[in-house]
């Protein structure tokens, strides 16, 4: 540096303002909140505007009044759904598939993820590239080869697994095990090595390893993956629609569509009912586990 | 309560041998501190004795009985990680008693032995907490308990203080020692520090890539070191190492480190050097064995005169660095009469604890 531009600093840095650290987060802020008020608005308004035609009659829905106000509110909508026995098997069937589909998943994929995190085998690694490789697969593309598969096996063996509810437990699992199971490797890779290694001079095996250590520790991560299992399998609608066509084998989002269709004819304010209805559920897991998900948990296992 | 031995112990990783050899007796109830710089093998060593790591060749005995193929959990054995490696999800009390648990100890004899560990680390109030809500030390003391309550045959420990700030580490480290005088367990620890070697063992065990250099009690390993690499790595400042030549002198021998520096060998050592008269060895003499020169000089002590490059006052004392043909050479003298740097000082070096080595084999004569 040269001796003018040394002397010239000074001056110069009374002329600088610098902007204080408060200045810089209450305008960090600012943009947050301005973001995430249009976030809110984007993503609520169909809700609100689902549950406005749900309170309206068929007559108010189709008059040309204010669609955003509800001038003869009305329950019939609600009434009509719930006791509706078509309406409460689809929410049975949907109930069992995605209890049975997240119970099936977590299964298979904590035991497949622990092996490929932790018990190094002979193409462990590829195995859990292959895996995620698998979810890359959208489920578009593989219902065909799913759909010859059933119908193969039904020519072979006669077994018929076409147009049962019940497949659907088969089926959804080739798209939820892939994904759970690369995240829970992801999670369970996170974990120390010291912590099985204590675990196994402590006495544990395995399996004791996994249920008492692995799975705790990891619950967050668990639980992460039980709310992705739970809305890939509720919400599913290709496989349905694919693999079940009788009335009372459906689930609810294909069953709202070709029930509440008829021909030409939206019965718009049961459908918004229905949507509105089946959203619940996924609502309250959430809402529940959120409570259970304590992040951090792994916090002071080791030094940090 | 067991002696351990290790037999001819080789570890190679995917070829690249990380233990080449290794043969180490320890005794019962004997604490041994492993020490090296990073990938001398140390850890791995350990972690052969605890079962974590298989064994390529050699055999490894805990008391009578070779543990080659016996798992960890069968070894009775307990180990203290460097991070701790506490179940995050347990309290204190659960963290130290899962062992116990594990093995269907009964619920009354578990809590006792968790408390008389507690009490012996001082942990009593903590056992309810987890342990993210305990300092750094808290969790060390944690770890420790929880192979305490196992009562195994063999304690080991993988560096158990490199987390620590150095304050903790220092009372960690006299913990460790208090500890080890109560619950006398055959102990083997892992470290780099040479301080905590020095401090903790009962004997020293030096490695140097895959091999151990030297085993000793830390005086012998200190005073006596048997290669260049053991005389180097223990003591701080480092061993002073300088490229000498042997002559003779008149009757005696001395070491011509410079045009301008010739040291006479004390008369004691002149038998065992003399078979290397004119050639090239390496003179090691330690920072503190070069002291100011007031005075009368004793016998085996060699008076010369150096001008001072660096003067580095510690406050006890004051280093005083100066150089021979180009190598920087270190020397540990009283404040009081320490000269300034660039001002010539006399200085005295003691030749009674100097070291010869040979270049080539790295061995000291």
């Amino acid at each position: 540096m040269t001796t003018a531009t040394a002397e010239a600093a000074p001056s110069q840095g009374r002329l600088v303002r610098y902007s204080s650290i408060s200045r810089g987060r209450r305008r960090t802020l600012y943009w947050s909140y301005f973001f995430l008020i249009v976030f809110v608005i984007f993503f609520l308004t169909p809700p609100v505007y689902m549950f406005i035609t749900s309170l309206k009659s068929s007559a108010e829905i189709s008059a040309a009044t204010n669609p955003w106000w509800v001038y003869h509110p009305t329950l019939s909508n609600y009434i009509d759904l719930l006791t509706s026995n078509q309406y409460l098997i689809f929410f049975r069937n949907s109930a069992l598939v995605s209890v049975c589909v997240v119970s099936l998943t977590m299964f298979i994929s904590v035991l497949a993820a622990f092996s490929l995190a932790r018990m190094k085998f002979w193409g462990s690694a590829t195995l859990a590239t292959g895996v995620f490789l698998t979810y890359l697969i959208p489920d578009t593309l593989l219902f065909i080869p799913l759909f010859k598969t059933f119908a193969f096996i039904h020519d072979k063996t006669g077994i018929e697994l076409i147009n049962h509810w019940w497949v659907l437990i088969i089926l959804l699992p080739t798209l939820t095990v892939p994904f759970c199971t690369w995240i829970m490797i992801g999670y369970f890779a996170s974990i120390p090595k010291e912590l099985d290694e204590a675990a196994l001079i402590d006495g544990a095996g395995y399996i004791q390893m996994l249920t008492r250590i692995f799975i705790p520790v990891a619950l967050p991560g668990i639980i992460a993956a039980t709310i992705f299992c739970f809305t890939v399998s509720w919400a599913n609608f290709l496989y349905p629609l694919a693999f079940t066509t009788s009335a009372d084998q459906l689930t609810l989002p294909v069953g709202i569509v070709t029930t509440l269709i008829r021909g030409d004819v939206y019965a718009w304010g049961q459908i918004m009912t229905g949507a509105l209805l089946g959203a619940a559920p996924p609502l309250i897991i959430y809402a529940f586990l959120m409570d259970y998900y304590i992040a951090g948990l792994t916090a002071g296992a080791t030094k940090g | 309560m067991a002696q351990v031995a290790l037999r001819n112990i080789v570890k190679t990783f995917d070829r690249t041998p990380a233990v080449q050899g290794i043969d180490l007796d320890i005794a019962d109830r004997e604490f041994v501190v492993l020490v090296g710089p990073s990938g001398c093998g140390k850890s791995t060593t350990l972690r052969m004795i605890a079962g974590l790591e298989e064994v390529t060749s050699g055999d490894i005995y805990i008391g009578d009985q070779i543990v080659n193929d016996v798992p960890p959990k069968d070894r009775d054995i307990a180990m203290v990680f460097q991070n701790y490696a506490l179940y995050p999800h347990m309290t204190v009390f659960e963290n130290m008693s899962f062992g116990l648990r594990l093995k269907k100890f009964p619920k009354p004899e578990i809590k006792e032995r968790v408390q008389v560990a507690a009490r012996i680390l001082d942990i009593t109030e903590l056992l309810d907490r987890r342990p993210k809500q305990l300092s750094g030390g808290q969790r060390q003391r944690v770890a420790m308990g929880r192979a305490i309550v196992r009562n195994p045959k063999v304690f080991l420990f993988d560096e158990p203080l490199s987390n620590l700030d150095a304050k903790l580490r220092v009372q960690m480290r006299t913990e460790i020692k208090k500890i080890h005088q109560k619950v006398t367990t055959t102990t083997v620890y892992v470290t780099h520090d040479q301080v905590e070697a020095m401090t903790l063992a009962d004997r020293v065990v030096i490695m140097n890539a895959g091999r151990i250099d030297q085993i000793g009690t830390p005086y012998e390993v200190y005073h006596s070191p048997q290669t260049r690499f053991v005389a180097g790595f223990i003591g701080s400042p480092a061993m002073n190492m300088l490229p000498c030549r042997l002559v003779e002198n008149g009757s005696g021998l001395s070491v011509r480190l410079s045009d301008w520096l010739s040291l006479p060998v004390p008369p004691s050592r002149v038998a065992r050097y003399r078979p290397r008269v004119g050639s090239e060895l390496t003179f090691g003499l330690r920072p503190e064995h070069i002291i100011e020169g007031r005075g009368e000089v004793p016998p085996g002590a060699a008076p010369f005169e150096a001008r001072l490059d660096v003067v580095e006052p510690m406050g006890m004392e004051t280093m005083v660095y100066f150089v021979v043909d180009g190598v920087e050479v270190c020397g540990r003298v009283n404040p009081a009469a320490a000269g300034a740097a660039g001002e010539s000082m006399r200085l005295v070096a003691d030749l009674n604890q100097m070291h010869l080595i040979d270049p080539r084999t790295e061995l000291v004569i």
